[in-house]
């Protein structure tokens, strides 16, 4: 820490890079995950049919069934189906019995196509990774901080490995492959290099998308610390009248739709809200779907007068500093992605999580070598083995139990949900106490072999416990549902590959272990 | 692996925790100062600090670990946090007379 500059930041990468590498590793991967989240929940409800109904049908389907089951409520909720997302969501909320008091809300899920209800099987199902990504599974809002603070750790890290890595685009086209130790190093550096401004736009984004939690100073300052009227000036909201006691029947809503698109030249409604539903000054917001435009635009809605159908206002187009801050946020999300740039963000993920996973593997391997001749390996290299293993082949189980608890568990059993989500907790656990147990290079084997074979054995237990099999969901040209199976079962292959390549290597390793000599960052950066 | 001295470590922490908690201070105080000092409606300009104080923060980080000793890191802290709030007080003051 004590030369030059390039030197103070190989240390600063480094260190930087260990403390934070698992968790970052784990949020990298559900993170990743969370980009196909609708998918994998149409994978983990298949009861619920995908159907192609336009936006305006799906409507006239939801007001009937609201105008039969809530009439009374004091605001109804509609979120329409999407390709991505095939259930029609209605939800209400009844009126309050005391003044003050917030109205209990009601959801079910229709069919766009006949407004029967649905029961989907009771599960968390994508978005329990999305969930996990940022909340990490603990209370709000700790889990908001700890992942910030991860976001920070993890710029820091990406740009002194960029001061690190001197001759950044020559090494790029440089991978020497079985050169064990160097390996690692170029892999680490090729998939770092390769998605660079991914990983910048996704480490600043994430910063940028939680900036009025963990940096307030300034809305403090500036609002005399008043945060909601900073709140009320960033999202603007359109005022709803008050209820007239007055009943009216609602218009069809359905016009509405082409009238909103108008209003955005051709934008997407993705959810509605109708105030006092049956009163004569009931009230209509259209909320335009986020996967429109890349500029995300928090509550960019229309408003409309549900009787009369008379625009009662619109909130203002966005300011240049907000639109950054919005694409920022859209860029993160990538609702606007086709399948095509879906897959792309989907490696560039895992070329994040490799790039956190090998840069963990180089740490070890580096210090390891030292330790070879005497055999034994002090306590803080053991503890990171272990850590290694658990947070990445372990993790991989984990995400495998989750889905075997979807289709393992009973349909009807009570609290299924939590079930799914504890055996994905337990498993993880018990990745931890196996690597503890058993050497490392053995546990990474066996680690990855189980993986492999729940991964692989995906499709076979879908076929076993749906009528939803692949022959089936191919034929039909449910994209989602084949595409989970095939990318399950190229994950399976993956990790097979992985356990062979870690079985082999270890065998060559113990000839040529004398050999190697040890390569790091700091030998790099001169 | 040799036994660093007690010495080096107490340097890092301290090196450490100038740059954890110095870098938030002063992105904390390079937010208000471009809020108050950026021509813009309140909010926007509110939200243009906030998104640039985390690149005063990676610079804060960056010099803490890369100055020669440790008491210049916290130099690196102090100044930058000074000035700041200077100019966050002068425009404060401007704004309320």
């Amino acid at each position: 820490m004590k030369e030059g500059f390039r030197q103070a930041m190989a240390w600063l990468h480094t260190w930087a890079g260990l403390i934070f590498g698992w968790l970052l590793f784990a949020i990298f991967l559900t993170g990743t995950l969370a980009y196909f989240k609708d998918e994998i929940s149409h994978w983990m409800q298949p009861e619920i049919p995908a159907r192609s109904v336009t936006s305006e049908a799906s409507l006239t389907v939801a007001q009937h069934y609201l105008q039969q089951h809530a009439a009374g409520a004091s605001r109804w909720l509609i979120d329409l189906p999407d390709a991505r997302e095939p259930g029609l969501s209605v939800r209400w909320q009844q009126t309050p019995t005391k003044r003050g008091e917030r109205g209990q809300f009601t959801e079910k899920l229709l069919d766009p196509q006949t407004g029967a209800e649905v029961q989907g099987r009771e599960t968390t199902g994508g978005e329990f990774f999305y969930r996990f990504h940022f909340q990490l599974q603990m209370p709000y809002p700790w889990g908001r901080w700890l992942s910030t603070i991860a976001a920070m750790v993890m710029f820091v890290a990406l740009i002194s490995g960029i001061i690190t890595h001197k001759k950044i685009f020559k090494d790029f086209f440089t991978f020497r492959p079985r050169k064990g130790q160097r390996s690692w190093l170029d892999g680490h550096n090729a998939v770092g290099v390769l998605v660079l401004p991914f990983h910048l736009m996704i480490t600043y984004s994430s910063l940028v998308i939680f900036m009025s939690m963990v940096m307030p100073a300034s809305i403090l300052a500036s609002y005399n610390g008043d945060v909601r009227a900073f709140f009320d000036d960033v999202f603007p909201q359109s005022a709803t009248p008050e209820l007239s006691g007055k009943p009216a029947t609602l218009a069809p809503m359905a016009p509405l739709l082409d009238r909103a698109r108008e209003q955005w030249s051709g934008g997407n409604v993705g959810r509605l809200t109708v105030n006092n539903p049956g009163d004569a000054n009931a009230s209509v917001v259209l909320v335009r779907d986020s996967a429109d435009r890349v500029v995300h635009d928090f509550g960019s809605a229309v408003t409309f007068n549900g009787v009369t159908g008379q625009l009662l206002g619109s909130t203002p187009a966005q300011s240049l500093p907000r639109a950054i801050a919005g694409s920022f946020y859209g860029l993160h999300m990538g609702r606007f992605a086709d399948p095509v740039l879906r897959w792309l963000y989907f490696i560039c993920g895992l070329a994040g999580t490799a790039m956190i996973g090998t840069g963990l593997v180089i740490w070890l391997g580096k210090r390891q070598l030292k330790h070879v001749k005497s055999g034994v390996m002090p306590f803080e290299l053991r503890l990171v083995e272990v850590l290694n293993i658990a947070s990445m082949s372990g993790l991989m189980i984990a995400v495998a139990a989750f889905f075997w608890a979807n289709r393992v568990l009973p349909v009807a059993m009570a609290g299924r949900a939590d079930w799914e989500v504890n055996s994905f907790f337990i498993v993880w656990g018990l990745s931890v106490l196996h690597a503890m147990f058993r050497r490392g290079r053995a546990a990474w084997v066996e680690q990855l072999a189980l993986a492999a074979l729940l991964f692989g054995a995906v499709p076979l237990l879908n076929a076993v416990t749906t009528p939803y099999h692949l022959g089936m969901t191919l034929a039909r040209g449910d994209w989602a549902m084949a595409g989970f199976d095939l990318t399950c079962l190229g994950s399976g292959v993956f990790f097979a590959w992985a356990a062979w390549k870690m079985q082999r290597a270890g065998q060559v390793e113990t000839v040529a272990r004398q050999r190697v000599q040890p390569i790091g960052l700091e030998q790099e950066a001169r | 692996m040799k036994v660093l001295p007690v010495s080096y470590r107490l340097t890092v922490t301290s090196r450490v925790l100038a740059a954890v908690l110095g870098g938030y201070v002063v992105a904390a105080l390079a937010s208000v100062s471009l809020s108050l000092w950026v021509p813009m409606a309140r909010a926007d300009a509110v939200v243009t600090g906030m998104m640039t104080s985390f690149l005063a923060y990676l610079g804060v980080v960056i010099w803490c670990f890369a100055c020669r000793t440790a008491w210049r890191a916290w130099l690196g802290v102090i100044v930058p946090s000074l000035v700041l709030a200077a100019l966050s007080g002068l425009a404060y003051w401007m704004g309320r007379s």
